[in-house]
């Protein structure tokens, strides 16, 4: 029987949330974590954003954009924590708390989002 | 990589020396490989940053105005011009890495690397766009 193993399927989801992070996080927080708040670009108003979360496509885009790079995140992190750290022994424990943490964030996207429509 | 390291209690004698903890501090390709992999923590943290902004949105006014004048607090404000930094090299590098991971075919032939990767920084180009117009309004 072939065992099968999980590694591939999160491989693609780290790749696939890497590319759709690149593709959109350095502008989102270049307007929201440094323009707005440094005041050179004024920030809309809440009726604006309000309107944009109640587009279901926005709103598709955004929990695409949100689960996929939890899940970026999670595959990223455990890895580099075996490489640079050496603890490989944690595995279990590291591997539950990326991926538990990534299924939580995604849950929370996916309630947030949905309540938005 | 196996499943479940396995340890050898009786060593004969150590064949290899064991890196040191800072091994990413010798060399700067190590720093820069350590640098481009430290970058997820900052595409996670934006995660967290934008269900809160979801949150202050979806609230009403007054969590709104309370989600922008805490953006503005130095401290998160610090946080994110190096999330920029960070989720800029993030994107540079994993374009950069795209043409190799990503074989495309028309027909028979594959599409050179160079194409790839200059439609990738393009596709990066006009979805940063989209943003800008969406998010400002017209």
């Amino acid at each position: 029987m072939i065992k099968r193993h999980p590694e591939p399927l999160l491989w693609m989801l780290f790749s696939a949330g890497g590319v759709v992070s690149a593709m959109l996080m350095p502008a989102l927080v270049f307007l929201f974590g440094v323009a707005f708040p440094l005041g050179w670009l004024t920030a809309p108003d809440r009726e604006h954003m309000r309107g944009l979360l109640a587009n279901p496509l926005v709103a598709l885009v955004l929990l695409g954009l949100c689960v996929l790079s939890l899940f970026h995140w999670a595959h990223r992190f455990r890895h580099t924590l075996y490489d640079g750290l050496q603890i490989k022994h944690l595995e279990e424990v590291i591997a539950t708390i990326c991926y538990g943490g990534a299924v939580i964030g995604s849950a929370a996207a996916a309630y947030l989002l949905w309540q938005g429509l | 990589m196996s499943d479940s390291p396995t340890y050898t209690d009786y060593h004969p004698r150590w064949l290899r020396r064991r890196p040191s903890t800072y091994w990413w501090l010798e060399k700067p390709s190590y720093l820069a490989f350590v640098l481009r992999e430290g970058s997820c923590l900052f595409v996670g943290w934006f995660v967290v940053y934008l269900l809160l902004m979801f949150r202050g949105v979806l609230q009403g006014d007054a969590a709104y105005q309370e989600f922008l004048a805490w953006s503005a607090r130095p401290s998160v404000l610090a946080l994110n011009i190096i999330s920029f930094l960070f989720l800029v090299y993030h994107a540079i590098t994993f374009f950069d890495a795209a043409p190799r991971a990503l074989a495309v075919h028309v027909g028979k032939t594959r599409v050179p690397e160079r194409v790839v990767g200059v439609s990738h920084y393009a596709a990066w180009l006009v979805a940063s766009l989209l943003v800008f117009w969406l998010v400002l309004g017209s």
